[in-house]
Formats: C-alpha cells, sequence, structure tokens
C-alpha cells in the first residue's frame, strides 16, 4: 500500500510531463525532444523565483508556470513552426537539437552542480494506520489533480480547446472551418509547457534537486507514459503516467533498484507488444 | 604522418560512417525509425571484447562473433517490434536501447559501471577504413538490388508494396538484421580501439547522434550518410580548436547547428532525389503524415 501511494506520487509527475508530450502530439504528430528541457527550465525558474524572494508556493508554481509555457512558446516558434511542411524526421531532428541546445545553454548558465531546492513550507507527516504520508505527497497528488482537471476543462468546455481537438483531428479541414491553426498550436505548446513546468517544480522540491540534466529520464519516461496510455489521448496520458509510476516503484521494492529504468521500457515494450495503440488507444485502421 | 590525435579521429569516423551507413538501411531505405541503434553497437561491443578476453580470439574472429551477437539481437528486436508503424517503433527501439544499456549497467560479465577493461588494441586505421569502405558498397550494392528496391517500396506505401506481393516483415527484419549486424562490426571496431568500455557510450545520446548524422546527410542515400557522419565528426573537434569561447560552449552551438541546418535545408545536405529521379525519398515523414490525416 505504501509502494502504491508513492507510486502514485512518482506516476502523477509523469502524468503531467506526458500530457505535454500528448497534446504536442496530437496536434503536430512531432515528439517534442526539447519538453524534458522545458521541464527542467521550470524547475530552475521555481527554484530562482523562490530563492530572490519570499512567496508562497502556489505563486512560485504559476510563475514557473508561466515562465516555461513561454519558453515553449518560443521553442515553437523558433524550432518547429518554419518545418511544419518538411519531412517529419527534420522536425524531429529540430527538437533534438533543441534539446541538446537548451540543457547545454542551462549548463552554461547555471552551471553543472545540483543545487537543493527546498520546500517553502514545513512538511507534516501523517500516519494513516500503516500508511505515511507526508504533507508534500499530498500536495502534488492534489496540484496534479487540479490541473488535469483544469485541462479537462480547457480542452471540453471552451472554445480553445475544441479548436484544439479539431486540429488534432484534421488540421486542413480545421482551417477550412476558420479555425487559426498556428494559434492553437501556440496555445497547446503554451499549456502543454506549463504542465511540464509545474512538474519540474513539484519534483525538484520533492527530491531537493535541480540540475540542467535532470529532464532527460523524466523527459523520456514521460514520453513512455504518454505512448503507454495511447500517444494523442488525454485520459490515457494520464493513465499512463500512474500505471508508469506505481509499476516503477513497485519493480524497484520488488527488484534492485538498478534496474529502475529498464522497467519503465519493459512496461512499454510488453504493452506495445499487445496493444500498439496504448491503453487507451484507439486502434487506427490503415486506409489506403 | 598524422598526429595520435587526428588518426583517432580518422578512426571515429570510420566508426561513425559504418554506424550511420548501416542505420541509414533501416531508417533511410526501410522508412523505419530506429532510436536504439546504439544499442546494437553496445552488444557488439561488448561480445566482441568479452570473447577477445576470454578465449584470445584472433581479432577478426571477435569482430565476427560481436556482429553475429548484433544480429541475432536485431532479429529478436526486430520480429515482434516491426510490426508496429512510425512513432511506436521508434519508441520501442528506445525502450529496447534503455533496456540494453540498463542490462549492461547491471550484469557481471560487463563489468557493471566499472566498465571492462585491459581489451588489447586490435583496431587501427587501415583495417577501420577497410570495414567502413565495405560496409558502405555493400550498402550501395544493395539499395540498388531488388531488395533495396523492395524496402524503398515499402517505404513509400507498405500497403502498396504488400499488394503486389513484396513480403515487407521479411524485408524489414532483413534490414533490421544487416543493419543491426554492421553496427556491431563498429562496435568491436570501438572496443578494440578504446580498449575500454563503459555502459554510458551507447546510451540513447548516441542513437540520437547516428540518427543526426543520418538525417543531416540526406536521409535514404548512403552517401549522404558518409557526409552526415563526416560532419558531425569533425565539426565539434573543429568547433573545439577554433577559439576558447567557441570549446568552452561547444555541445551548445551543436544543438543550434543542428536546429539551423534543419530549417535551412530540411532535406539534408545530399538529398536523395539526386540519385534516383521520380521517388520522392525526401519525404518519408510526409507520407505519414498523410496518412494521418486520412485516418
Amino acid at each position: 500500500m505504501q509502494q502504491i501511494v508513492n507510486g502514485l506520487t512518482l506516476g502523477s509527475a509523469y502524468a503531467l510531463i506526458a500530457l505535454g508530450y500528448t497534446m504536442v502530439y496530437g496536434v503536430l504528430r512531432l515528439i517534442n525532444f526539447a519538453h524534458g528541457e522545458i521541464y527542467m527550465i521550470g524547475a530552475f525558474i521555481g527554484l530562482i523565483v523562490g530563492q530572490s524572494c519570499e512567496l508562497p508556493f502556489s505563486l512560485i508554481l504559476a510563475i514557473a508556470m508561466a515562465g516555461s509555457s513561454v519558453c515553449g512558446v518560443v521553442l515553437e516558434g523558433i524550432a518547429y513552426r518554419p518545418l511544419r511542411d518538411a519531412p517529419r524526421l527534420a522536425a524531429l531532428i529540430s527538437a533534438i537539437g533543441m534539446s541538446i541546445f537548451l540543457e547545454n545553454l542551462a549548463l552554461v548558465i547555471m552551471g553543472p552542480q545540483t543545487r537543493a531546492f527546498l520546500i517553502p513550507f514545513e512538511v507534516k507527516q501523517f500516519r494513516v494506520g500503516t500508511l505515511c504520508v507526508n504533507s508534500f505527497d499530498l500536495l502534488i497528488l492534489v496540484t496534479c489533480v487540479v490541473l488535469m482537471i483544469g485541462l479537462y476543462l480547457l480542452v471540453h468546455r471552451t472554445k480553445i480547446g475544441k479548436a484544439m481537438r479539431a486540429v488534432a483531428q484534421d488540421k486542413d479541414t480545421a482551417r477550412l472551418m476558420g479555425i487559426d491553426v498556428n494559434h492553437v498550436i501556440r496555445v497547446t505548446f503554451a499549456v502543454g509547457s506549463a504542465l511540464a513546468g509545474a512538474a519540474g517544480v513539484l519534483v525538484g522540491m520533492n527530491f531537493n534537486a535541480v540540475d540542467p540534466t535532470m529532464g532527460t529520464m523524466p523527459g523520456l519516461k514521460g514520453f513512455v507514459a504518454a505512448v503507454l496510455g495511447g500517444i494523442g489521448n488525454i485520459p490515457g496520458a494520464v493513465a499512463g503516467g500512474v500505471v508508469l509510476g506505481v509499476a516503477e516503484v513497485m519493480g524497484v521494492a520488488l527488484l534492485r533498484s538498478e534496474w529502475r529504468d529498464a522497467i519503465a521500457f519493459a512496461i512499454l515494450a510488453i504493452v506495445l507488444l499487445v496493444k500498439p495503440s496504448g491503453i487507451l488507444g484507439e486502434n487506427l485502421q490503415e486506409k489506403v | 604522418m598524422l598526429s595520435a590525435y587526428y588518426y583517432q579521429l580518422f578512426v571515429i569516423a570510420c566508426i561513425n560512417v559504418i554506424m550511420a551507413v548501416s542505420l541509414n538501411l533501416v531508417t533511410g531505405c526501410a522508412g523505419q525509425l530506429s532510436l536504439g541503434h546504439a544499442a546494437f553497437m553496445g552488444i557488439g561491443a561488448y561480445t566482441a571484447a568479452i570473447v577477445t578476453l576470454s578465449w584470445d580470439v584472433p581479432f577478426v574472429l571477435a569482430l565476427i562473433s560481436g556482429s553475429v551477437s548484433a544480429a541475432f539481437f536485431g532479429l529478436l528486436l526486430g520480429l515482434p517490434t516491426l510490426r508496429l508503424r512510425g512513432d511506436y517503433l521508434a519508441i520501442a527501439t528506445l525502450g529496447f536501447g534503455e533496456i540494453i544499456r540498463v542490462a549492461i549497467l547491471n550484469l557481471e560479465i560487463t563489468g557493471g559501471a566499472f566498465g571492462l577493461r585491459g581489451i588489447p588494441k586490435e583496431t587501427n586505421l587501415p583495417i577501420a577504413f577497410t570495414s567502413a569502405v565495405a560496409v558502405c558498397l555493400a550498402s550501395k550494392r544493395l539499395t540498388k538490388s531488388r531488395f533495396g528496391r523492395a524496402l524503398i517500396a515499402i517505404r513509400e506505401d507498405e500497403v502498396a508494396a504488400r499488394a503486389v506481393g513484396i513480403n515487407s516483415t521479411f524485408y524489414k527484419v532483413s534490414a533490421f538484421v544487416i543493419s543491426a549486424s554492421c553496427a556491431g562490426i563498429a562496435g568491436g571496431l570501438f572496443a578494440h580501439w578504446f580498449r575500454y568500455l563503459n555502459p554510458s557510450s551507447f546510451a540513447f545520446a548516441e542513437s540520437i547522434e547516428v540518427l543526426s548524422m543520418v538525417v543531416l546527410g540526406g536521409i535514404g542515400s548512403p552517401e549522404g550518410s558518409v557526409m552526415g557522419a563526416l560532419v558531425l565528426t569533425f565539426v565539434p573537434e573543429f568547433l573545439r580548436g577554433l577559439s576558447s569561447f567557441v570549446s568552452q560552449y561547444r555541445m551548445l552551438f551543436y544543438g543550434a547547428l543542428l536546429v539551423i541546418m534543419m530549417l535551412i535545408r530540411p532535406q539534408g545536405l545530399v538529398s536523395a532525389d539526386a540519385s534516383s529521379k521520380g521517388l520522392h525519398l525526401a519525404d518519408i515523414g510526409k507520407k505519414g503524415r498523410d496518412e494521418d490525416d486520412d485516418a
């Protein structure tokens, strides 16, 4: 049980990252390899803001989210928009280049050392029977759930959300219907990056560590979570993240912790073999 | 003669050429995006090194055994995963690469995180160069053969290829196995040049670098892959020598260069259209997108 709680915390962070991947993939059919770096940037913004002025947690989170969403939009404008009609692999390489660039930019600006990221309030331990939960784990869970509900409302209840779904379905038709596709893609990047930034702050505080290379592994795993749930599918990303987080924590508890990173990918391999479109993905029939 | 520094650089260039040309066979010709190519190189490198260290076999035999074991893993991975399409295959190969890396990191026989030491130095420039040329010529012949045309047909439209009687699974898996075996040779050369192996040499970043070489050079064209491999081997070193400022921010420029290169010339340095008229070789991704639009 304790492992499940830990897994849920980890999984909800993965889910936040996975949401950004899935949203971008949904509208652009592009694996945004620089997404993990946006997550890292979010963590750094949170760190700098938190250190320079005494702000409540919610404000730090909000500023980090805003900052990373601006980064996401700039990234899209520079590296992806000009390649909208280029071969897909070119956009992929551009994304990889951006990821290398941002990681090294952070190394140059912030230095290679790992920085401590203190939680700006006192963490309390709760005991429920044999379970041990601390207030920060709860905060992570609550924040993630709130953000996900917000995203759900955005996608399903607002005009821009409807436009996003239209663009994801068919870009050209959406354009014919008078939707400003570029604007929708910009908003998608903004929202996805904000979620990644939030995940960066939460994970950075949870492990009390922020460094320029922190984005690589969570970035990959967020992507795995997105594929696991069925890429392009928003509830799927959440499910994939949670499944991945719980499985990873359970796997570490059962096996040796050195195999941790392999567990995520082994699960991925199994899911892909059994149901290639992911847990909640629709089975697209290939049309001629 | 060449200084030790350039000698090493040329050996690395040859190894990179083998990697890029072999990946081009799968990703360029057959259109199957693989993100785990470095894992095959790792398997080849470790197998060759372990074979040499345990039985002291001749170098050629060590290279062959590395190549065979990489090919075996290629078959193992290829058979189930090549049924997957596009991005799913990419992510499956990525996962495979990570699993191999973690396995190398945790197994006894590979020396774990300490790596494998004391491998005799057998690779030299003539051997590396001969292997690179052999792989290039083989790949060139292969793409011009019936086999290569089948791969290109699969890439352009798999359903249509199957309709005209091409056994697409057979061809895709064969291409994958051949490509893995070449990467295994590259791994063997690598192991016997550096004399030390470490799991992080074969991580995801390495696979990505090889893929960048293929795409930068011009996807689908063996000449392009050679060019891409040479450029991406020498440019970072050239940046290192340029000035202390540039050398300090070498990787920063490298990332920026990749992006700028794609923005200016997304089809790569050598466009494959030049070599075979009428085929839109540079449009691999586009096809995928149109398909998605139809669906």
